[in-house]
């Protein structure tokens, strides 16, 4: 498989499924070849794709809702992608990988793009990837594309950041309608849903989040995605609220999470050169702190010496 | 990048077979190993399974199976990845496969083939080797 951009690019435009998986593979490595096919990418980026961002506490029921919703987007004859995150293990480094295991009714439809992608102990820099590769899927034709993580951690809620508008899904009996509010979820979505309506216990669930999405002025789903009910009302609230926010908002929105991607590059670029100067910089004595900004002058980054914090004396 | 996997490898089951234990064993086994699994669950067709291990660019399929079918659904799954122009994916296989069929298999392109009591460092070793000779030749 070429590692030539122009080729590849051309692969993805031309909905090659091996070219869109080989790109966002280069992406995810770091391989110096990722660079001009993203730019390259960027110079004719696709309009009006949406992203929906899907999060949640695990057994939430996050991918089988993703699969119902690219039933009912395929239904509309749309080509759909699908990120779908999952941790890694920060021991090993490897990671299991079992959304795509809820999606496999669509495996043989060339119209759905599905990628399992780990965190790989990334602190921003999952942004950067994740993005990357909605691009990628963007450009080959999908909209929308749906980016499913599992909301406990900061890097998870920064992918949620990337999307357009985020669903937070809730399901009675895990306890973690309580965790999610803690964790800053339900300020984070745009529509909160309420899975598993089937349960006995799912409406006590509706109900005490009706009170925090009327608040926030949120929309309140409830599904089944066990059996599709909810889905295509869940849909059609999808594209209210995407269509009800001022033009300009979500041109904000957009510039902020741009700019919130190329942080996370920036950080994941400068960390290999600090990681290596750090170590000739041999053992590190003194105040952590006062070590990093030494270490950053040595790397060479001096302009940044007058927004660093002062230390204490 | 903070933290690089080995590879990312794709187990699954093709055909009706639904025990699933062994196959869910490797795949822990192999994410304890530093890997990334793809793991595509029972009752999977060859198509299904070539089409997940192109769409997920994968380095290795691992497919486990225990109904018998083996000689009939591991070639099928090599077919399927020929046929989506992934034929340079190496392909793992294990289960309760008699050893006087583990080299037809291997004749028809199965990289390993794996049976019952095989000690699991033997069938990481493999997955590495074959990962890594993956990668080295898409560099």
């Amino acid at each position: 498989m070429t590692l030539d951009p122009t080729k590849l690019i051309d692969g993805i435009r031309r909905r090659d499924p091996r070219a869109i998986a080989r790109a966002i593979s280069l992406v995810e490595d770091c391989h110096p070849a990722a660079e001009p096919l993203l730019a390259a990418l960027d110079d004719a980026p696709p309009q009006g794709v949406i992203t929906v961002g899907i999060t949640g506490p695990g057994g939430a029921g996050k991918s089988t809702l993703t699969q119902r919703l690219i039933g009912h987007y395929r239904s509309e004859e749309r080509r759909v992608g699908v990120v779908a995150i999952d941790p890694s293990s920060p021991i090993s480094g490897g990671a299991l990988l079992g959304d795509r295991v809820r999606m496999m009714h669509h495996a043989l439809d060339p119209q759905v793009v599905i990628r399992s992608m780990a965190t790989r102990g990334r602190i921003g820099g999952l942004c950067a990837a994740a993005g990357a590769a909605v691009r990628i899927m963007a450009a080959s034709g999908c909209n929308p594309v749906i980016v499913e993580t599992v909301g406990v951690g900061q890097a998870e809620i920064d992918v949620a950041r990337l999307a357009d508008l985020t669903l937070l899904v809730l399901a009675p009996g895990l306890g973690d309608d309580i965790q999610a509010m803690k964790a800053g979820l339900v300020e984070l979505a745009d529509i909160l849903v309420v899975n598993k309506s089937d349960r006995a216990d799912a409406e006590a669930l509706a109900m005490e989040m009706e009170p925090v999405a009327r608040e926030r002025e949120r929309r309140l789903c409830r599904t089944c995605a066990a059996d599709g009910r909810g889905v295509p009302e869940l849909a059609r609230t999808i594209e209210e609220t995407h269509c009800a926010g001022p033009e300009g908002g979500l041109q904000a929105r957009r510039d902020r999470c741009r700019q919130a991607e190329v942080l996370d590059w920036a950080v994941e670029l400068l960390r290999p050169r600090l990681r290596e100067t750090l170590q000739t910089m041999g053992a590190a004595k003194g105040d952590p702190r006062v070590v990093a900004r030494l270490l950053l002058e040595t790397v060479g980054c001096q302009n940044l010496k007058a927004s660093l914090p002062k230390e204490t004396q | 990048m903070s933290q690089q996997p080995h590879g990312r490898v794709l187990i699954g089951k093709p055909g009706l077979d639904g025990h699933d234990r062994g196959a869910k064993f490797i795949a822990r086994a192999l994410r304890d190993a530093g890997f990334e699994v793809i793991y595509t669950g029972i009752r999977r067709t060859a198509e299904e399974i070539a089409a997940a291990a192109v769409q997920e660019d994968v380095d290795a399929v691992g497919l486990s199976l225990l109904s018998g079918a083996h000689n009939e659904l591991f070639p099928a799954v090599l077919d399927a990845l020929g046929q989506a122009g992934a034929k340079d994916i190496p392909v793992i296989g294990g289960g309760v496969i008699p050893e006087e069929d583990v080299p037809a298999l291997k004749e028809k392109g199965v990289r390993a083939v794996f049976t019952p009591g095989t000690p699991l460092q033997d069938i990481l070793d493999a997955f590495h080797r074959a990962v890594d000779e993956h990668r080295s030749h898409r560099s």
